[in-house]
């Protein structure tokens, strides 16, 4: 049963590197999705099934179509990805690619060292994440609906047509 | 649920990061600057998540809703600005910000 983890992994590997590579933004937005998918089947096969269904219905769900409304706003042709064909040349992405992979190979070799600790094995339900938010993390959750309530007035100022002095 | 090693979680998630990271460092056009910031923060809550799910704990959990918070805040903001910034100068090259004054 292990090798469905490893499958989920895989997908949500192979879809992030499609969405980085890609250069049509909805083709990247649709594999962005996928990644997310698989995410959050991750994140049900570690027994967090609130933390999954949240991934799909916020992530997965509100925030990419919020990308996508705003791609069908922005009335991009196919100059677009013709453009970002031309930025993709192998001179701009070699070496930021060779500096990240050696960071990566690094942070691997650490996780390699030492024994392997099992996770996974218990199930963190929907009640116990409750009353872990609304006990401990209380004000931390107050200071969240206080980021909500900025991003919202923050959006509506930016999302304003200023034609008087625009 | 299937039992697995931290170990093999984390580094899926160091994997998915570091794609988001060259995506941030590669790409020109903010769209894709801004779908590769939520590549690395989802990055980040994976990492939580396994860690909470080792100790069987709900803290993870806790700290995966407030990514999820501060990702739905950047997103909004973000687009917003992107918006606002194609309506100006109709492009989406980062580097055309460099000119923005004020």
């Amino acid at each position: 049963m292990e090798i469905a983890f490893y499958i989920a992994s895989a997908i949500a590997i192979y879809a992030t590197l499609r969405v980085v590579t890609n250069t049509n933004p909805v083709h990247a937005l649709l594999s962005l999705i996928v990644s997310l998918l698989a995410v959050a089947a991750i994140f049900f096969m570690l027994g967090a099934p609130f933390a999954g269904a949240l991934e799909i219905i916020v992530y997965a769900g509100a925030i990419m179509v919020l990308f996508v409304f705003v791609v069908m706003m922005l009335n991009i042709g196919p100059a677009v990805a013709m453009q970002e064909r031309a930025w993709l040349t192998p001179k701009t992405w070699v070496v930021p690619a060779i500096l990240a992979a050696v960071l990566l190979a690094e942070m691997l070799y650490l996780l390699r060292d030492g024994t392997w600790n099992q996770a996974g094995h218990t199930l963190v339900d929907a009640k116990q994440v409750g009353i872990s938010l609304f006990g401990p993390y209380l004000l931390v959750v107050e200071l969240a609906s206080l980021l909500l309530l900025a991003a919202l007035v923050a959006a509506y100022h930016l999302g304003k047509r200023d034609d008087q002095n625009g | 649920m299937i039992a697995i090693p931290m170990e093999q979680g984390l580094a899926v998630a160091g994997v998915l990061f570091t794609l988001g990271l060259v995506g941030v460092m590669v790409r020109r056009n903010i769209l894709f600057l801004l779908m590769c910031l939520e590549v690395m923060m989802n990055a980040a809550a994976l990492a939580f998540i396994v860690a909470g799910s080792r100790w069987g704990a709900p803290d993870g959990q806790v700290m995966f809703i407030l990514i999820l918070t501060l990702a739905a805040a950047e997103a909004s903001i973000g687009l917003a600005i992107v918006l606002q910034f194609y309506r100006r100068h109709h492009s989406l090259d980062i580097d055309v910000a460099s000119e923005m004054r004020g």
